[in-house]
C-alpha cells in the first residue's frame, strides 16, 4: 500500500516538475521574444524610451499653459470651429448611412437561406473581409489624388469600410432570424425583395440599428482622423493648429475639447438608444 | 359566441396602421431629405467639379500596368530603353525588346494597331494607318510638324512650337526640343522578381524552378537556389526586403502594444474589481484611470507620444499600449468580478495564502477569457497598426504613405494594399484558430 502510494507520489512529483520546467521554458522564451521585440522597436525609433519618458509631460504642459493664459478666447474658438465639427459629424453620419445601406444588401447576399444566389455566398464573404481589412485612411489618401482633398474621399473611404464591417455583423444577425415567416410569405407568392422586406427586416431591424449606431461612434473618430491626413473637417483644423505650434495651442486645445466632448456625448446618447433597442434597460 | 366588436378597437387599429404607414414612409423620406441637405451642406457638387477624373484613370492603369520608355536625348543623340525609367530596369544596348528595331541611325518602334514611330535623328515620323503620317522636325528654333491634311488636328494630338504629344492606343509619343520619348504600356508588374541586372532576368518560371532545385552553380560559385533567393529579396525596384521588414514592424507594433498592455492591465484589474479591491477609493480611482486611458483617442496619444519619443515603431506600440490598458483593465476587472468564489475557498482550505490564492484560485478561471480577448485585440490592433504607422512613420503604413505621396507609384500602393489585406487575414485566421483551441480544449 505505502509502496503503491510512493510510486504515485514520485510519479506525480516528476509530472509536476516536468510541467513546471516546460512552463518555465515557455515563459522565459516569451519574455525573451517580448524584450528583444521591444529592443528592435526602440532601436528603430527616433528617440529612446527612457529619454522620452522623462519628457512625456513637456508637450501637454506647454499646451495647457498656453491654453490657460488665453482661456477667455475659448468661447470664440468654439464658435469658430463649430462648422468644422458639423462637417466631421455629417461626414460620419452620411458614411454610416451609405455604408449601412450597402451592408444590408451585402448581408442578405451573404446569409444562407436568404441569399438570392447561394453559390455567391463565399465570394461575398471574402469581399467583405477585404473591405474591412483595407484601412479607411489608406483609401482616403489614394482618393485625395483624384478629388484633391475635401469631404468626398472621407465619405467614400468610411462608407467602404463601414459596408464591409456592418455587412459581416448584419449577416450574423440574419443567421439568427427565424425563417418560418419566409415560408409563409413564399406561399402567398412574394418575390425575394418582398420576402426580405416583410419577413426578415422586421425581425432584424432593432439589431441592425443598434450596430449602425455603434458604427456611428467609431466613424466620428475615423472622420476626425481622416481630417488629420487632409480630408476636411475638424481633424484638418486640428492638424493645422498643431503644425502651427506655439501661439495656436489654445486653438488646438479648444478643438480637442469640442471634438472629444462631442464624441463622449454621442457615445452616451447612442449607448442609451442601443440599450433601449435591444431591450436592456 | 360572436363577440360584438366595440367601436374603439377598429379606431385603434386604424390609428396604429396610420402610424405604421407614416413610419415606414416617413422614415425613409426623412433619411432621404437628410442626404439631400447634407450633399449641399458639404459642398459635394463643387467638390465633384474639382475632381480630376484624368488622375483616376492614371491611377487605375498605373496600378495594373507598366510602361517601357524609349528616350532619345535630342542634344547629343544618346538613346536609352528602360522600364519606368528605373536604373536597374534599363535594357542593355543590344537587348532591346523586339518591337524596337535599330537600323543604323534610324530607330523604328511599333505600337498597337500597326502604328509605328520612326526616329531618324531630328526627324520623327508617326505613321497611324487610319489617319496618315505626321512628320515632326526638331531644330534649335523649335518643332515643325507636318500633317497629312491641313484640316483640324485629331483629338489625340496636342501640339505647339515647343512640345508635341500624341496619345496612342497602348502608348504615347512626346517630342520636345531636348527629348523624344515613346511610351509603350503593358499589363502586369514588370521586374517583380528579377531586375535586369540579374542573370535570371527573362527566364521562364519553369527554367527558374528547374535551376533552383537542379544541379549547377551561379557565376560566383554560389548555388543557384541562394543566388535566386538573393536576387528576388534584394530586388532594387520592389524592395522586397524592406517591405518584409515593414510588415514585420507593423505586426511587432501590434504584438508589443497588445501583450504589454495586457501584462500591465492584469494587476490593475484586481484593484478595480469589487471583490478583490483593497478599498473603495482605490477601485474608484483605477476605474476612472481606465476610462480616461480608453476615452482619449488613439490619435491624441499618438500626437503626445510622438513629441516625446519621436517617430518610429516604439511610439506606435506605446500609443496602442496606453489605450489598450484602459480597454483590457475594464474587461479584465469585469471578468474578475464574475469569478466563482468556491474555487478560491477550496484553494484557501489547503493553506494557500496571498499570491498563491490568486495564482491557483483565480487565474485558471479567468485565463481563457483573458487570452481570447487579448487575441481578439491583437488582430484588431494589426489593422490599426497600419494607420498608426502612417502617423508615427513606421512599418507598412509609412511605405504606403510614401508611395502615395509620389503620386506615380500606384503599382507599389496596390502591392502594399494586397499585403495589408493578406496580413490582416492571416492574423484573423491565426487568432481565430488559437481562440477556438483555447475555448474547445486542446486537440
Amino acid at each position: 500500500m505505502t509502496s503503491n502510494s510512493n510510486i504515485v507520489l514520485t510519479g506525480y512529483i516528476a509530472e509536476v516538475t516536468r510541467r513546471r520546467l516546460y512552463n518555465g521554458i515557455s515563459l522565459a522564451l516569451f519574455v525573451v521574444i517580448l524584450a528583444s521585440g521591444f529592443a528592435v522597436a526602440e532601436d528603430r525609433n527616433a528617440g529612446g524610451f527612457l529619454a522620452g519618458l522623462t519628457s512625456l509631460g513637456d508637450f501637454p504642459a506647454i499646451v495647457l499653459k498656453e491654453s490657460w493664459t488665453k482661456i477667455d478666447e475659448f468661447p470664440a474658438h468654439f464658435i469658430t470651429y463649430f462648422p468644422a465639427l458639423m462637417e466631421t459629424l455629417n461626414i460620419a453620419a452620411v458614411s454610416t448611412l451609405i455604408g449601412a445601406i450597402i451592408g444590408v444588401f451585402l448581408s442578405f447576399a451573404a446569409t444562407r437561406g436568404l441569399a438570392h444566389y447561394p453559390a455567391a455566398i463565399p465570394y461575398i464573404r471574402r469581399l467583405m473581409d477585404v473591405m474591412r481589412a483595407i484601412p479607411d485612411v489608406v483609401i482616403a489618401l489614394i482618393l485625395i489624388f483624384v478629388f484633391a482633398g475635401g469631404v468626398i474621399p472621407a465619405i467614400i473611404a468610411i462608407s467602404f469600410h463601414t459596408a464591409g464591417a456592418l455587412g459581416k455583423l448584419f449577416s450574423e444577425v440574419n443567421e439568427n432570424a427565424d425563417l418560418k415567416p419566409l415560408d409563409g410569405l413564399a406561399s402567398t407568392g412574394a418575390t425575394w425583395t418582398q420576402k426580405m422586406m416583410f419577413g426578415v427586416v422586421p425581425q432584424v431591424l432593432p439589431n441592425f440599428v443598434s450596430y449602425a449606431l455603434l458604427r456611428l461612434e467609431i466613424n466620428i473618430r475615423a472622420s476626425a482622423i481622416l481630417g488629420f491626413v487632409g480630408a476636411g473637417g475638424i481633424g484638418y483644423e486640428l492638424r493645422n493648429t498643431m503644425t502651427w505650434g506655439q501661439g495656436k495651442y489654445d486653438n488646438a486645445m479648444a478643438i480637442f475639447i469640442l471634438l472629444f466632448g462631442t464624441i463622449i456625448l454621442v457615445d452616451q446618447l447612442s449607448s442609451m438608444l442601443r440599450n433601449r433597442l435591444t431591450g436592456k434597460q | 359566441m360572436a363577440t360584438t366588436i366595440t367601436p374603439p378597437i377598429p379606431d385603434e387599429i386604424d390609428r396604429l396602421f396610420r402610424r405604421k404607414r407614416l413610419m415606414s414612409l416617413g422614415l425613409p423620406a426623412l433619411v432621404f431629405a437628410y442626404l439631400v441637405v447634407v450633399v449641399f451642406a458639404l459642398g459635394i457638387p463643387e467638390a465633384l467639379d474639382r475632381a480630376k477624373w484624368k488622375n483616376a484613370s492614371i491611377l487605375m492603369s498605373d496600378a495594373i500596368s507598366y510602361k517601357t520608355i524609349l528616350e532619345r536625348q535630342n542634344r547629343g543623340g544618346a538613346v536609352a530603353v528602360s522600364i519606368e525609367n528605373e536604373k536597374s530596369g534599363t535594357y542593355g544596348e543590344n537587348n532591346w525588346p523586339s518591337w524596337i528595331q535599330k537600323d543604323g541611325d534610324i530607330i523604328d518602334v511599333s505600337l498597337q494597331e500597326n502604328i509605328t514611330v520612326s526616329i531618324n535623328e531630328d526627324i520623327v515620323t508617326l505613321d497611324v494607318p487610319e489617319y496618315g503620317v505626321i512628320r515632326t522636325e526638331i531644330s534649335r528654333r523649335g518643332l515643325k510638324t507636318d500633317y497629312p491634311d491641313d484640316a483640324d488636328l485629331p483629338l489625340w494630338v496636342n501640339a505647339s512650337k515647343t512640345r508635341f504629344t500624341a496619345v496612342l492606343p497602348g502608348g504615347r509619343l512626346t517630342i520636345t526640343k531636348s527629348k523624344t520619348s515613346v511610351f509603350r504600356y503593358a499589363a502586369g508588374w514588370e521586374l517583380f522578381f528579377f531586375t535586369m541586372d540579374s542573370p535570371y532576368y527573362g527566364k521562364s518560371n519553369g527554367e527558374i524552378i528547374g535551376m533552383m532545385f537542379g544541379v549547377g552553380e551561379a557565376a560566383d560559385g554560389q548555388s543557384h537556389f541562394l543566388a535566386i533567393v538573393n536576387d528576388v529579396w534584394n530586388n532594387k525596384i520592389w524592395h522586397h526586403n524592406k517591405v518584409a521588414w515593414a510588415i514585420g514592424e507593423t505586426v511587432l507594433m501590434a504584438f508589443l502594444g497588445t501583450v504589454l498592455s495586457a501584462i500591465i492591465a492584469l494587476p490593475l484589474a484586481f484593484l478595480a474589481a469589487i471583490n478583490f479591491s483593497p478599498a473603495k477609493t482605490v477601485r474608484f480611482g483605477v476605474r476612472r484611470l481606465f476610462d480616461f486611458l480608453r476615452g482619449v483617442d488613439h490619435l491624441v496619444w499618438t500626437i503626445i507620444l510622438s513629441r516625446a519619443f519621436g517617430p518610429g515603431p516604439m511610439t506606435g506600440a506605446l500609443a496602442m499600449l496606453i489605450t489598450d490598458i484602459g480597454s483590457f483593465g475594464k474587461m479584465f476587472s469585469e471578468a474578475l468580478e464574475n469569478v466563482d468564489n468556491k474555487q478560491i475557498d477550496g484553494v484557501e482550505s489547503t493553506g494557500a495564502k496571498g499570491i498563491e490564492k490568486y495564482r491557483f484560485g483565480v487565474i485558471p478561471q479567468v485565463m481563457p477569457v483573458f487570452l481570447s480577448q487579448v487575441l481578439y485585440y491583437l488582430e484588431s490592433n494589426t489593422r490599426s497598426a497600419t494607420v498608426i504607422g502612417a502617423i508615427v512613420g513606421a512599418g507598412i503604413g509609412l511605405l504606403l504613405t510614401q508611395a502615395i505621396i509620389t503620386q506615380k507609384n500606384w503599382e507599389e500602393v496596390t502591392y502594399y494594399l494586397v499585403l495589408i489585406v493578406l496580413m490582416v487575414m492571416v492574423m484573423d485566421y491565426v487568432s481565430g484558430k488559437i481562440r477556438g483551441w483555447l475555448i474547445h480544449g486542446s486537440d
